[in-house]
């Protein structure tokens, strides 16, 4: 039995049928073919997976491809416009915030949840959003700092925008 | 943070350095930030099939029979198999050659029996993954269960369950380094301090699970393998002689790999069957492994029981060691597996003076998953005994653990120093790394806030842990497979420049590190140097990326192809400028003569040597050198690394409130790596400490099987670490540069329970097993308590208890510390 699903995948609709059992991260990877979404366990553990649906931040593992049906996902793959870096990109690269690069696009997502909840998060608040979101090689220290760095370029931007006005 | 270290020149003979000692950004970054790289399973072939695997649930018995038929019929299935039909697919090799060494045949799905939980049996390929799966879980095995054995005393004792019949015992091999008169030692010590570690089994856990993808073109008679590899080329070799293909038809790609961590250091039974399953099909087969494969079925590290025996003067000098190992091989031997106790052997003395020494190993098979290289591999095991043992001997003494360390380090102008162990320590200055460690943590006020805080009710403890490790691996004479590295530079004709390197970095940054090095030197911008590694058919034979050695082998193999290219663009600018060799010099895009009077830009150098129309006589067109670097020895970084604890005294809960790492790995060259390096080693070594354990029940079945029981260090969990650094050049290499990977987790794992049982010293605890879980806390304080209120004096025996975990509570409630 297959299922017809569509599913905006970073301001495109992806169209297809699918086994009603079929995990949003098999859609986005295998389907979609956008593998920048990398899946670490599957059982909704280690946040590798992690993508925005409907702008929340979401395991994709622990989600169906069908519960995703109209609504909205972003990837890493979104996240830069064009080849303007978002801020939190140019976070992690300035702060060394990665090594191995495999959690990286579910630290990003994670972390654009904190910051659009919470413009400007403590490093104990960073880490408390983050802790559904294993990395091994970095410590975590980088990856604090890089939200920080990130947080501060927006709020930077955001005043900047303002001022504008 | 603060950073007095400098970057030292001493040792190098290149020009002053622009990009060596700079925080350049990674050039790996833009890809992987963006979700555009491509690790293995991102791969997707045209016609590929997905593998996958029926393993055992039991830890230990005899297959019966096996049924496949319902796996069979399922549409989609391509083929299912058991080993019977792997006719020519070799077994899973053992690099590993000693005297008295068993070595058990290890085929690639199970044969005729069982050994460990997660034991590959049959596999599947179909057209999808979720057919491979549902396939999977319709084959039928009937097991005839056998007694299990998991427990290392156990296994030796006579009446045990032997693993491997043909041995008819479950000791793998006896290991013994002996050096001085240990005898004497003892019989001359006013104290001897013993305690019974237990180091326990992790999981490396690397963030992506291993992977494998096998295409074979028969006309071409090419296979071409990518895998999560740390080690392409010696996987191409491994996988020529498994599958029966000369090396020359094979290729390994070690494409985009996401952390290893030691646990991709090896070859599995996976990288085996893939590729045999895609000769055999005609089409690409790919695996990748789930996160409770990645637990049952890759490597495991540590899982090894010390008894340590110091013997000491009353002053505090170190009169002997006697060490006796017991190290869990697991089921089968891996790659590496009986040679990673053998590190712990070799590194035992620490950063010590220890006039004689007496380590006994002894490998033991159980019904597990074998151990092998995980991070530090045997050298953080070695670390932890002599870094605990000498805490406890502090404690015993009464004497300040910082200075009781420093009584014993050798002298800096004693390097090079030979160690009772047998190796030449290159060079290090212990006594500025401690003291430098001392000032940053406060220490002084932190030993202040600790005796008040004992007075209110409140554990306070200081934990210091002083290290040296074995990097740049190494000598081909002390590893099983060559311990050199190769690297080629080539200048293209548009003056862009390829580096390859033997070495195959999985995380460690490499691609800009060896850029900022070659870029140096040739007087160019990193943005020009384009670093590839990790494809057997681009790069020269190479090792790979593992103990520390990447940089401080493989970059100086690149170096050094780089000089070689250098002297030829000197010629060649002697040549076009009509002056002397002796007068060129390669500066910043250009290679002038005569004191600048003359010059020439690097990119029409460089177009010179390609169109070959004026070149001296015997002159070989084109720029490109490769060198094969052998190091003359390993090297030895150093530091001293200090923790700052609370421990609840009714939670047994502990709380990291500081945590000071001062770390040598020579001469650095991109100081934002090397710290990436030291932060991720720390939070690794602090989760053996104080979360990680793999633990296997009576039955053999993993209790910790999944991330949720797996208890991997999380950001809240982890203070921020305060890192500065000495520079104390090696002279093994021309760059000075010693290796850091392993560093972070080799220091701060003895660091930590240092810090928790100094704490907990007012009870009368002096050592609590790992990890330092709040439950095996409090159940330490509540048993020190009891026995402090039902035995007020009981005997001062060593332990000797064959429990394997626990607390040893000693006779003495109070301390002292300067």
């Amino acid at each position: 039995m297959q299922k017809n699903v569509t599913i905006n995948i970073n301001g495109e609709a992806h169209r297809h049928p699918v086994e009603p059992r079929l995990l949003l991260v098999h859609f986005l990877r295998e389907v979609a073919g956008l593998t920048g979404t990398h899946i670490g366990c599957e059982t909704s553990l280690c946040g590798a997976c992690t993508v925005l649906l409907d702008g929340r931040a979401v395991k994709s593992c622990t989600v169906l491809a069908v519960q995703a049906d109209g609504r909205s996902v972003t990837t890493v793959e979104g996240l830069a416009q064009g080849n303007k870096l978002h801020a939190l990109q140019e976070g992690f690269w300035e702060e060394h915030g990665l090594q191995c690069g495999f959690c990286t696009p579910g630290m990003l997502m994670c972390s654009h949840d904190l910051l659009a909840n919470h413009p400007t998060p403590t490093s104990a608040e960073i880490r408390e959003a983050i802790n559904g979101n294993v990395c091994r090689c970095t410590g975590y220290q980088n990856i604090v700092n890089a939200v920080k760095n990130a947080s501060r370029k927006m709020a930077k931007r955001v005043s900047a925008r303002a001022g504008a006005r | 943070m603060a950073r007095n270290g400098k970057a030292n020149s001493k040792g190098n003979t290149k020009q002053a350095a622009v990009w060596v000692g700079k925080k350049l950004k990674r050039k790996e970054d833009p890809r992987l930030i963006q979700g555009t790289s491509h690790y293995t399973d991102d791969l997707k072939l045209p016609r590929m099939l997905y593998c996958t695997f029926a393993r055992s649930p039991m830890a230990h018995a005899e297959i019966r029979a096996i049924r496949t038929d319902a796996a069979r019929a399922l549409p989609g299935v391509i083929g299912v198999f058991i080993s019977e039909d792997l006719t020519g697919l070799g077994m899973v090799p053992c690099a590993i050659q000693m005297p008295g060494l068993n070595v058990p045949h290890h085929p690639v799905l199970a044969t005729g029996r069982v050994r460990y939980v997660g034991e590959p049996v049959a596999a599947v390929v179909a057209e999808d993954l979720y057919t491979a799966r549902d396939a999977a879980e319709l084959i039928e095995v009937d097991y005839e269960p056998l007694p299990v054995v998991v427990n290392m005393e156990k296994a030796l004792e006579k009446d045990s369950p032997v693993i491997h019949e043909q041995f008819r015992t479950n000791r793998a091999f006896t290991h013994a380094l002996k050096n001085g008169d240990i005898q004497s030692a003892f019989k001359k010590a006013d104290r001897v301090v013993r305690q019974r570690m237990v180091n326990q089994r992790l999981a490396p856990m690397a963030m992506e699970a291993r992977a494998v993808l096998a295409e074979y073109l028969p006309g071409e008679n090419r296979l071409t393998v990518w895998s999560a590899t740390q080690i392409p080329h010696l996987l191409r070799t491994q996988i020529s002689v498994m599958v029966g293909l000369p090396e020359t038809a094979v290729r390994v790609i070690a494409p985009e790999v996401g952390g290893g961590f030691g646990s991709k250091l090896n070859v599995y039974r996976e990288e085996g069957l893939v590729p045999w399953l895609a000769m055999k099909l005609g089409r690409p087969v790919k695996w990748a492994e789930t996160r409770r494969e990645n637990i049952t079925s890759t490597i495991h590290g540590r899982d090894t029981i010390n008894d340590l025996e110091l013997a000491l003067k009353k002053d505090g000098t170190i009169l002997g060691l006697r060490v006796r190992i017991l190290a869990d091989m697991g089921a089968y031997h891996q790659l590496l597996t009986p040679l990673i106790p053998q590190l712990t052997a070799l590194m035992q003395a620490g950063c010590y003076k220890i006039p004689a020494i007496d380590i006994e190993i002894q490998g033991v098979f159980t019904n597990k998953m074998s151990t092998d290289a995980y991070r530090g591999a045997g050298r953080p095991e070695a670390t932890y005994n002599i870094e605990r043992i000498m805490d406890v001997a502090a404690h015993e003494l009464g004497m300040d653990p910082a200075q009781f360390r420093v009584k014993n380090f050798p002298q800096p102008k004693e390097f090079p120093f030979t160690t009772v162990t047998g190796l030449v320590y290159d060079s290090a200055k212990y006594q500025e790394s401690i003291k430098r460690a001392l000032q940053l943590s406060g220490y002084e006020t932190l030993r202040r806030r600790q005796k008040s805080g004992w007075k209110n009710g409140k554990y306070y403890g200081v934990g210091v842990s002083t290290y040296v490790e074995i990097c740049a691996i190494g000598p081909s004479a002390a590893t099983p497979a060559g311990g050199w590295e190769s690297g080629t530079v080539r200048i293209e004709p548009t003056g862009k420049v390829t580096v390859l390197t033997g070495a195959s970095p999985h995380g460690q940054g490499e691609e800009t590190t060896f850029a900022q090095l070659i870029a140096d030197e040739l007087g160019i911008d990193p943005d020009d140097v384009t670093v590839l590694h990790g494809d057997t058919l681009a790069v020269p034979y190479g090792i790979g990326t593992f103990g520390s050695r990447a940089t401080a082998v493989g970059g100086t193999a690149a170096y050094l192809a780089t000089q070689k290219l250098k002297a030829k663009m000197v010629t060649l600018a002697a040549h076009l400028l009509g002056a002397k060799s002796s007068d060129v010099s390669i500066g910043r895009g250009r290679i002038s003569a005569k004191g600048g009077k003359k010059s020439i830009a690097f990119g029409e150098l460089v177009m010179a040597a390609y169109t070959a129309r004026n070149i001296p006589p015997g002159f070989e067109p084109g720029l490109e050198a490769t060198h094969f670097f052998e190091p003359p020895n390993f090297t030895f970084p150093f530091g001293a690394h200090i923790a700052s604890v609370e421990v609840d005294g009714e939670t047994g809960e502990v709380k990291i409130d500081k945590y000071v790492a001062v770390d040598d790995c020579g001469n650095v060259i991109n100081p934002m790596l090397v710290d990436g390096q030291i932060h991720g080693g720390i939070a690794q070594g602090m989760g053996q400490a104080m979360w990680e354990e793999l633990i296997y029940n009576d039955e053999g079945q993993i209790v910790t099987g999944t991330l949720l029981d797996y208890a991997l260090p999380k950001a809240h969990l982890l203070p921020e670490f305060t890192l500065d650094r000495t520079v104390t050049p090696t002279p093994v290499n021309p760059m000075g540069v010693k290796g850091v990977g392993e560093a972070g987790t080799i220091a701060s794992t003895p660091c930590m329970v240092n810090a928790v049982c100094d704490a907990l010293s007012p009870l009368g605890i002096r050592h609590i097993d790992m990890p330092l879980k709040p439950e095996r806390v409090w159940s330490a304080m509540q048993q020190a308590r009891a026995s402090a209120q039902t035995e007020p004096q009981p005997t001062h025996k060593p332990v000797s208890s064959r429990a394997t975990q626990g607390t040893y509570v000693s006779r003495k409630a109070s301390r002292s510390n300067a």
